[in-house]
């Protein structure tokens, strides 16, 4: 199995903080990896750093055999690369549509890749000619989401996609990432709730003040609640 | 599964009027304080002249600055060198700017207005790049940058062309006002008001109609994530940055028209009433900045004509009072 993403000893200072002190893991091709910790562990900056928006301030990042931590911010997206932030950023002012117009940087937006998508989240077609400011918090997380797939990409960084939602949405997006999995995607995917991370995940990431502090198959930390308890604390506990 | 989600109702997208009835509303106010309604009417119309010539000027800044949180108190240098450029072609050709044919009028200054953006536009690419580029994310050396060259502008203006103030006639068709009763409404400022609302109107489309259009807009909120999805967000940037400049190159040709004169400082003296107007309007917001320059021009004629007094601190009176109402102008669009 090969690593699509590599990061090697990545140093990441915010001013004059050292955030990311040696973050080192590797990402296998068609996985999906889970990204776990507790508040303020360093994980939003890690995939802020993959993406460019901090620079590393040493160390390397690979993308499949390309080094890209000097690279750009859209210089790395082109790479294909989604990403949906922590704050989905979905443009307020734009519709649904122009949203994913946008997104389809490479031409037109396709009908069939479209449908596949409403599949996974029929109320972006329902508001699909409305402002995006007006959505509410799960479907501004489906657009976030949809923008990121809505032509094919090699590797999606989804932050903390679940916060603040409800389960019936939670479970939508569930099938939705294991179904872009199916489709041949690699996802690097920050969570909290670890009931929805041990669903998710095929391999699994702890951090901790700003290093990686395990890593392993996201079943064998399932089952392992002694660990989990090590790992993650309380924590998690309090986010379920 | 997902039914649950898409029956979520969604508030009623809900336009915001209020600002769009404003200067309206201040028309009508002022239609009995004035009392005559020919003077009424030459005010009004005046008002949407000015109105439309400061919205030319000021709709790159505030763009600029949406989209690259980039301060360039600069901007009124492509104010005078747009009517200096102009100045340059009309002067020379006196006989057809004195000629007594719209044609021949027309022949003159549609070539003068468009040098006159050539020319301001490319000095913002030359700014951009020598100027801003350098000093991306930080304020106060982009504001001790642009306003070094403004003087830089200034002074290369008044050593070339001196410190007098040059004498710029309107073109003989142009002159004078087509008359309705008792009401006279001035030829060269319907011009202006067509043009202004052509600009307006080539903006808007371009904005909503076109990707690079969307591009501006998403980038005005959040840059970062106009990044993530790809796009070089500093070529956008650049471009638009030409554009406001000759913009601002089209909008002081007509200005210098308008008062018939230019002189070195003039765009320094615009500069404080182009700020007051993009911060009325919300900084970044095209619809804000037309809605500003309309209620600056209209505070200016009225407020002139009513209490001249005020005429000096009326700007800075309409915008404090704007601000109580909306902290961050008329249309807030970034989330800044
Ligand atoms: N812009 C910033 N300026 C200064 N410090 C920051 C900034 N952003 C993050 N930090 C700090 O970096 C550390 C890691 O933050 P980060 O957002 O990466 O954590 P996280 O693991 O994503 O946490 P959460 O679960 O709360 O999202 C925190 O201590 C945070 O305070
Ligand atoms: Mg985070």
């Amino acid at each position: 199995m090969t690593d699509l993403l590599t990061l090697t000893n990545v140093h990441t200072h915010i001013g004059r903080y050292h955030i990311l002190h040696g973050v080192d893991f590797a990402i296998p091709e068609h996985q999906t990896t889970m990204l776990l910790g507790r508040n303020g562990a360093g994980k939003t900056t890690t995939l802020r750093t993959i993406m460019g928006l901090w620079a590393a301030s040493s160390g390397q990042i690979t993308l499949a055999g390309q080094r890209i931590e000097a690279m750009a911010t859209p210089d790395i997206a082109r790479l294909g690369i989604g990403y949906v932030p922590e704050s989905m950023a979905v443009f307020s002012d734009l519709t649904v549509k122009e949203n994913l117009v946008l997104a389809a940087r490479d031409g037109p937006l396709d009908d069939n890749r479209l449908e596949w998508i409403f599949g996974f989240f029929p109320a972006l077609k329902r508001f699909w000619l409305s402002r995006a400011g007006g959505l509410s918090g799960g479907q501004k997380q489906m657009l976030s989401i949809a923008r990121a797939i809505v032509e094919p990409r090699k590797l999606l960084l989804i932050d903390e996609p679940t916060k603040g939602l409800a389960p019936a949405i939670i479970g939508a997006l569930i099938e939705c990432f294991a179904e872009i999995k199916r489709s041949g995607v690699t996802i690097l995917l920050v969570e909290q709730n670890f009931h929805v991370a041990q669903r998710i995940g095929d391999a699994v990431l702890v951090m901790d003040n700003g290093r990686i502090v395990h890593r392993g198959a996201m079943a064998a930390l399932a089952e392992d609640t002694l660990l989990q308890e090590r790992l993650l604390g309380l924590s998690l506990e309090a986010h379920q | 599964m997902t039914e649950l989600v898409a029956l979520d109702p969604l508030p009623k997208p809900k336009r915001d009027i209020l600002p769009l009835l404003l200067p309206l509303i201040l028309a009508v106010v002022m239609l009995p304080l004035i009392g005559s309604p020919s003077s009424w009417m030459t005010l009004t119309v005046a008002s949407l002249a000015m109105g439309m010539m400061i919205f030319i000027m000021a709709s790159g800044l505030t763009l600029v600055f949406g989209l690259m949180d980039v301060l360039n108190f600069g901007h009124g240098a492509f104010i005078s060198v747009g009517a200096y450029v102009a100045t340059l072609v009309l002067l020379p050709l006196a006989t057809w700017v004195q000629a007594d044919s719209l044609l021949t009028n027309l022949a003159v200054l549609a070539p003068a207005a468009i040098l006159a953006m050539g020319v301001s536009g490319a000095l913002g690419l030359i700014v951009e790049r020598v100027l801003i580029l350098p000093v991306y994310g930080q304020h106060l050396k982009q504001i001790l940058m642009t306003t070094g060259g403004l003087i830089v502008a200034e002074q290369a203006l008044y050593a070339l062309w001196g410190p007098q103030i040059i004498p710029l006639p309107l073109p003989t068709s142009l002159r004078g006002s087509f008359i309705f009763g008792d009401i006279a409404i001035a030829k060269y400022r319907l011009l202006a008001m067509l043009v202004g609302l052509a600009v307006f109107l080539a903006i808007q489309i371009t904005l909503n109609r076109s990707k690079i259009g969307l591009l501006i807009r998403a980038g005005v909120e959040n840059r970062e994530m106009v990044e993530a999805l790809g796009y070089r967000i500093r070529r956008l940037f650049l471009g638009v940055f030409m554009v406001g400049s000759a913009l601002a190159g089209l909008g002081g040709t007509m200005w210098a028209l308008y008062r018939e004169q230019v002189h070195a400082s003039m765009g320094n003296e615009l500069t404080v009433m182009i700020f007051i107007v993009i911060i009325i309007g919300g900084l970044g917001s095209i619809g804000g900045c037309f809605i500003g320059a309309l209620l600056v021009a209209m505070v200016a004629n009225y407020g002139g004509f009513l209490v001249p007094k005020l005429a000096l601190v009326s700007n800075i009176l309409l915008m404090v009072v704007i601000l109580m109402w909306r902290p961050r102008g008329l249309y807030a669009v970034t989330n800044r």
